[in-house]
């Protein structure tokens, strides 16, 4: 009789809570009604997939949402369209310049001042005094690591790169791991991408003052180039076909130690299912590290946020902007499982701990990814030629070489230099 | 057929090759010729979540002051096919000039990205075309020679390869070829050599493309030469038996003219289809080691970039790879016709 009453209890119960959570979910969603149909397009990890849920739950009108990591190459020219297939597209300080430098974005002051209300100051991405979009999370690559292994050899979680380098050497040797570093270094964005990290660590700049004339080929660029083939060599063979996923998947299984890994995706990286208790309970992470004795981490600092598309009619571009601040609204600051899926810019945030390598990046000084309208070019061409030399084809010196010379085709043909 | 009869019946075609064919093939040349006009800049202040900065942007007004007056854009001519995207003449002239060897020449020369593009584009072509009709004729004759009840079962799993799309055939190899993946662990353990990674070695994995290619199409090629084995003359082979031929002289000598016709036609289709290999390079992430047009193409139309000159100039110049390389077999086909009249 005893063990009927407490079932029915603990089900009485069960019902309650779950009642009571969903109001709450509910609670700040309520109001969000809309009278034209929006459409969102994106990158694909677990922050954004919140936010366009948020955007959904609005009613009186159709939201859709593609979400890919192929975002950067659909989002152009579905803004291109006259009306434009997306009304709004979720970016980062990169992505945000190929529709800047098109022009498809709608400056979003009037939709500020009337539906803004809830936004902080730094949530406003202002060029030359227009609003341009709105950011909702802050994001950079930081070391994750595991603390269980590099108790076993004694370390203390790298600061720096070189640190990073000692320590694997000292988890090869004792054989507990073959190659216990690995990152994103899939040729292509994410290879020039740690590139850029490791430049910027050493105090590279990637254009010479005021021009769009490259300034890669330099000593910093070597150091860096150097630096990334030292520790490729205590990676997976196959490292130049790892992005973040695979990567990811590599920490998951147990065969890495050390990485440098998006903060967006470190936070997430044990809660799947399948993942050994060890790594679970190894998993930790801490700030970027500095490399060559620099102050700055090399690393790059970066945001993500949506704007609104320039085609669509003033009645679609205020449904857009009233679901996409519901997408972001501070009542989702309540549910814990969405606060750890980043770093959020939105009031009401607390930091979890999964925060605290971002968080890091920023208080170190990190710098921005340059938000300048040839730094896509670069970066595409960086991508096209570090490939060569990391697999020991050809010199540090004449693969910055070639990205030079890429670099400078392409722009010529964009009109960016004479 | 009356002329009369035959424009009304080739209209539809004719419109639609017009539409799908000739105009986009105007369109590319056209924007292989222009690029977008020189950008103007001008140096505002923008303010993210990090603070403030003075960084320059696309000045607006005066880029579509530029757009409305000449919406073309500025007329390159033939720039874009010479420049190191592409042709690199003037590279190619100084590797030539400065060379110390032809291997120094080579090394140079596949240091630009369409010539080595086109060197893995064209080593895959032709080696991957011949094997595959060798494969599809071996798989035909095999097929043929079954019992009845034992063909359908044949020829559906034969065709497997040909059903599979693409880019999931070559995923799901590339997921086995890694090197914690069964086919490379087994080679790691068939070599030996625990660091052993096919995708970290250009050769293999140039090797691997090439097997997928010919695993890929051969099937095609099957089909073909199985429809074709159908229309056999019985009697011809028959005498040729009588006449004390053996397997290989019947082969030799009756079958394969009877399929020359076909073998034309699949090496056409396939000759094609293989210079603009691409999904075996997405699905194998082997851009590291190699690239062919249709990837620089894909490559150049990345978001972020979106080189539209470049992309249509490498198209421009994959269309006339793809006339030089079909004019011997189409040359062939021409007289073949003109002694049949």
């Amino acid at each position: 009789m005893k063990l009927k009453y407490s079932i029915v209890a603990s089900v009485l119960y069960a019902f309650t809570t779950l009642f009571i959570t969903q109001s709450i979910a509910h609670a700040g969603h309520h109001k969000c009604k809309i009278n034209a149909s929006v459409s969102i397009v994106g990158n694909e990890f677990p922050a954004i997939q919140s936010v366009a849920a948020g955007a959904k739950k609005c009613t009186g009108a159709e939201v859709k949402s593609n979400l890919t990591a192929d975002h950067q190459k659909i989002n152009l020219p579905g803004m291109q369209a006259n009306p434009a297939s997306y009304s709004s597209a979720i970016i980062a300080n990169s992505s945000i310049v190929p529709l800047m430098n098109e022009n498809l974005i709608r400056p979003l002051d009037d939709l500020v001042a009337k539906h803004g209300g809830k936004l902080k100051k730094n949530q406003l991405i202002t060029i030359d005094g227009k609003i341009m979009a709105i950011a909702f999370m802050a994001n950079a690559q930081h070391l994750v690591y595991r603390a269980d292994i590099l108790k076993k050899v004694g370390a203390k979680p790298p600061k720096t790169y070189e640190e990073m380098l000692s320590i694997a050497k000292k988890i090869r040797a004792k054989g507990i791991m073959q190659n216990p570093i690995s990152g994103a270094y899939k040729s292509g964005w994410n290879l020039a991408q740690e590139f850029n990290n490791m430049f910027l660590g050493y105090g590279g700049k990637h254009f010479k003052a005021n021009s769009a004339e490259p300034n890669v080929n330099s000593k910093a660029g070597v150091k860096a180039l150097k630096m990334m083939k030292k520790l490729s060599a205590y990676m997976n063979p196959d490292f130049l076909t790892h992005d973040s996923n695979a990567a990811n998947a590599e920490y998951r299984a147990g065969n890495v130690a050390l990485m440098n890994m998006w903060g967006s995706r470190a936070a997430t990286l044990i809660t799947v299912e399948g993942v050994a208790k060890e790594v679970v309970d190894g998993f930790a992470i801490d700030g970027p590290m500095t490399v060559g004795g620099g102050s700055i981490p090399a690393s790059t600092l970066w945001w993500d946020g949506w704007t609104v598309a320039k085609n669509v009619s003033n009645a679609q571009a205020e449904a857009t902007f009233v679901a996409m601040m519901n997408g972001i609204s501070p009542s989702m600051m309540k549910d814990e499982e969405i606060r750890t899926q980043a770093v959020w810019l939105i009031d009401g945030y607390k930091p979890t701990p999964a925060a605290k390598g971002v968080f890091a990046a920023a208080q170190a000084g990190t710098i921005p990814y340059p938000m300048i309208p040839y730094m896509g070019l670069l970066h595409t061409a960086l991508g096209k030629e570090l490939s060569d030399y990391m697999q020991g084809k050809e010199s540090a010196e004449q693969a910055l070489k070639d990205i030079e010379a890429t670099y400078i085709a392409a722009a010529k043909e964009k009109g960016y230099i004479k | 057929m009356k002329h009369r009869s035959f424009f009304w019946f080739f209209l539809p075609t004719a419109l639609a090759m017009l539409l799908f064919i000739a105009f986009p093939i105007v369109s590319v040349v056209t924007q292989s010729l222009f690029t977008p006009h020189e950008a103007v800049f001008t140096t505002v202040e923008k303010c993210d979540p990090f603070g403030c900065t003075k960084e320059s942007v696309v000045d607006q007004e005066a880029s579509q002051a530029l757009k409305k007056s000449n919406p073309l854009g500025r007329f390159a001519g033939l720039d874009i096919y010479f420049d190191r995207g592409h042709l690199a003449t003037k590279e190619v002239a100084e590797a030539w000039q400065t060379r110390k060897s032809m291997g120094d020449f080579f090394s140079t020369l596949n240091n630009l990205p369409f010539y080595r593009a086109m060197g893995f584009t064209l080593t895959y072509t032709f080696l991957v075309t011949p094997l595959l009709i060798i494969l599809g004729l071996m798989i035909a004759l095999s097929v043929n020679s079954l019992h009845r009840h034992l063909k359908g079962l044949a020829i559906f799993f034969s065709l497997l390869p040909l059903i599979v799309t693409p880019l999931v055939g070559s995923l799901i190899l590339f997921w086995m070829v890694d090197s914690r993946g069964i086919l490379g662990t087994f080679l790691q353990w068939l070599a030996g050599d625990p660091d052993l990674s096919l995708k970290a070695s250009t050769t293999l994995t140039w090797i691997m493309l090439i097997v997928y290619g010919v695993w890929h199409a051969a099937p095609f090629a099957f089909v073909v030469f199985y429809a074709g084995l159908q229309t056999l003359p019985k009697d011809q082979l028959e005498s040729a038996q009588i006449d004390g031929a053996n397997r290989w002289q019947r082969l030799r000598y009756v079958i394969v003219p009877h399929l020359m016709p076909l073998v034309t036609f699949v090496a056409l289709i396939q000759l094609m289809d293989n210079f603009r290999v691409f999904e075996p390079i997405v699905g194998f992430n082997s851009e590291a080691h190699a690239t062919s047009l249709s990837w620089i193409i894909f490559n150049d139309l990345n978001g972020e970039t979106l080189q539209l000159s470049a992309a249509s100039t490498t198209s421009v110049i994959t269309i006339i790879g793809v006339a030089i390389l079909l004019s011997p077999v189409l040359v062939q086909t021409w007289k073949n016709f003109k002694d049949k009249k």
